[in-house]
């Protein structure tokens, strides 16, 4: 993996901006070093496998019990995320109140706190003596060691992205779309839902995708809470740890596989929706 | 639809927007708010609009108490001075939108409204643009669009702020003309925001002066041009030459002042002041003139003339290139008015109301 700064051939195009070689030329090594590189590495260590053996490791019982867990779990919490991390944003960017430069900060804390703290802190509230899981276990909803844990974790650490990736675009829309759409017989609802939503999609999608990203990755808050019963709560990455400890490299590298290629399907697919939400951009006569 | 607009209001902190508005407006008429930035046209227009509210006073539709009901309950269409078009949908569905957001129970039929934009389309000579999006539109066509999506809904009241302001010059006289005629056919009362006296008194029936939150003068474009009422209003028209001068028998006198082109004027003996266009002045040599030529400067067509005259009296005036042949620097100069207005009162004594401290001010469009 070399990366030339500079092509070595032909006239050197003259540039506005100077470092263009220096900047490209870092960018791309660090790139190649840090993320291309291991990852042709996993899937060269995927390729050794053979198709045959890694679909029979892949579709163990244990393995794929994990990746659905991990999947189910992430969609559960990404939904919740979209939803309430929209909310979350227009609150913060519509409405002024006292307090409210607190919420925001508030908001940043998942990012902030190490995920292990947050783990245990989670655990702590929901088992069963526990403030939450004191009033919900009784109600027959156990949280601790269930997917609910699972989501929840996921939840707690991936909340910001859907907030922070929608909160600058909703404070720039610009009101005039809105009174536009009021002077034009629309009501609060249909307004927000032909006008706004449109608007503030396309970071959405991204808020939403890299919320999903997050949850089927998230490790450490997770495993304190889930309580790791294999076939119940064990979770992906989990399980290419204890892989790992176990010195079964192949089972590790299968479920890491995996995992990647859902998250660039993930990418893929947010790439489609983006560019189906910002089909209008067209260009300027 | 006639409206009717009795002593509003409106106080934005410490700065009051509207000192008391009376205006009525008659069925399909076309109105010009004309006045500097800061004048509080623009808060007029989205307090009928329903985008903003008045702290007092009324504002009534056909007798019906248009206060308590909200921005969608009007159903103005306000057209804004950038377009506000939805970026996502197409044009087509743009100048839908007022028409599938009514009620189902009002609501027409899926083929009523593309039909209905079908007719707008050609009516507003934009059927070619239907597919396209807000973004690959250039801002005439915008400007188009925009009017289109306001009229689909058939509001009582047409409202545009500034509908010309982004627009190149040559744009915004052929959108002129074509406003014009819009309103022409369709008879909607529409009511229009600008800063530009050009573009007020060349398309309106009647034009609303308006000055630091008050209206200065109401009436048609010429009784304005000709009469205007204050001189806030002379000074916003462009008579920008003020000479203190001395009222005798309603004759305006003054050293080195030649009135004898102005009409005798009904108005008690005094001190006063003239207003006067500089294209309005007609400069002669003369000798024993207090005005002395400082500097003179041409525009091509034209030459403009500045001098100096007695109690810092610096009036410029505009004449042909070639009647200015013989002018040099340093010379001194009768002045003739051929029209002008007077105030009574010396200089200083007509009070400027705070946002007309150059009354030849441009709102910058940002």
């Amino acid at each position: 993996m070399t990366t030339l700064p500079l092509p070595a051939w032909g006239v050197r195009p003259k540039r506005v901006l100077p470092g263009f070689g220096l900047t490209m030329g870092v960018t791309l090594a660090f790139l190649g070093i840090v993320v291309l590189l291991p990852t042709v590495a996993l899937v060269l260590k995927g390729a050794e496998i053979g198709p045959a053996r890694f679909w029979a490791i892949a579709t163990a019982p244990r393995t794929f019990a994990a990746l659905k867990l991990t999947l189910l779990a992430a969609t559960m919490a990404t939904i919740f995320n979209a939803l309430y991390g929209l909310l979350m944003a227009w609150v913060l960017v519509r409405y002024d109140f006292p307090g409210r430069r607190l919420l925001d900060a508030l908001v940043d804390i998942p990012f902030a706190l190490p995920t292990a703290v947050a783990g245990l802190t989670l655990s702590a509230l929901f088992s069963a003596n526990g403030w939450y899981g004191a009033v919900l276990e009784p109600m027959g909803l156990p949280v601790v060691f269930t997917i609910w844990g699972v989501a929840i974790a996921m939840s707690f650490t991936s909340i910001p992205f859907v907030i922070r990736t929608v909160q600058p675009v909703l404070e720039d829309l610009d009101p005039q779309y809105e009174q536009a759409a009021r002077t034009l017989g629309a009501g609060p609802f249909t307004c927000f839902v032909r006008v706004v939503l449109p608007a503030i999609l396309p970071a959405l999608v991204v808020g939403t995708t890299l919320s999903l990203a997050r949850c089927l990755g998230e490790f450490g808050a997770i495993v304190f809470i889930a309580g790791n019963l294999p076939m119940k709560t064990e979770i992906a990455s989990l399980l290419a740890v204890i892989r790992l400890e176990e010195y079964d490299y192949n089972g590790a590298a299968v479920i890491a596989l995996v995992l990647l290629l859902i998250a660039l399907a993930l990418l893929a697919v947010s790439g489609l929706l983006q560019a189906l939400a910002t089909r209008h951009r067209g260009r300027a006569p | 639809m006639t409206l009717q607009i009795s002593n509003m209001t409106r106080r934005f902190g410490p700065v009051d927007v509207l000192r008391g508005i009376d205006l009525t407006i008659g069925e399909g008429e076309l109105i010009a708010l004309l006045g500097p930035s800061g004048s509080g046209k623009t808060t007029l227009l989205k307090i009928i609009a329903g985008l903003d509210w008045p702290d007092a006073g009324g504002l009534s539709v056909q007798g019906e108490d248009w206060l308590p009901k909200t921005a969608q309950e009007r159903r103005t269409g306000f057209v804004f001075q950038h377009y506000a078009l939805f970026p996502h949908l197409k044009v087509r569905d743009n100048i839908a939108f007022g028409l599938t957001v009514m009620p189902r129970a009002q609501r027409p039929g899926k083929a009523q409204i593309a039909a209905r934009v079908e007719e707008l389309l050609h009516f507003l000579q934009i059927p070619a643009l239907a597919d396209r999006y807000p973004a690959e539109l250039s801002g005439g066509q915008r400007q188009r669009v925009a009017l289109g999506r306001a009229l689909a809904i058939s509001p009582p009241v047409l409202l545009l702020d500034e509908p010309f302001g982004a627009l190149d010059a040559q744009v915004r006289r052929d959108l002129r003309r074509w406003l014009r005629g819009v309103h022409d056919a369709t008879g909607t009362t529409t009511i229009f925001v600008t800063h530009d006296q050009e573009e007020a008194f060349e398309l309106a029936d009647r034009v609303v002066v308006m000055g630091a939150g008050r209206i200065e003068q109401t009436g048609r474009p010429d009784e304005i041009y000709d009469h205007p009422a204050t001189p806030f209003v002379a000074r916003f028209l462009g008579l920008t030459v003020e000479i203190p001068v001395t009222l005798r028998q309603g004759r305006a006198e003054a050293p080195g002042l030649d009135t004898s082109a102005l009409p005798r004027r009904a108005m008690a003996d005094g001190p006063a002041t003239l207003f006067l266009r500089p294209a309005d002045i007609t400069p002669i040599p003369d000798p024993a003139s207090p005005f002395r030529l400082t500097a003179l400067t041409t525009t091509g067509a034209t030459h403009r003339l500045v001098m100096e005259g007695p109690a810092d009296c610096r009036p410029e005036a505009e004449v042909a290139r070639r009647s200015a042949a013989a002018l040099t620097v340093g010379q001194t100069l009768r002045l003739r008015p051929e029209a002008g207005q007077i105030f009574p009162g010396g200089p200083g004594a007509q009070t400027l109301p705070a946002a007309a401290d150059n009354p030849r001010f441009k709102e910058s469009t940002p």
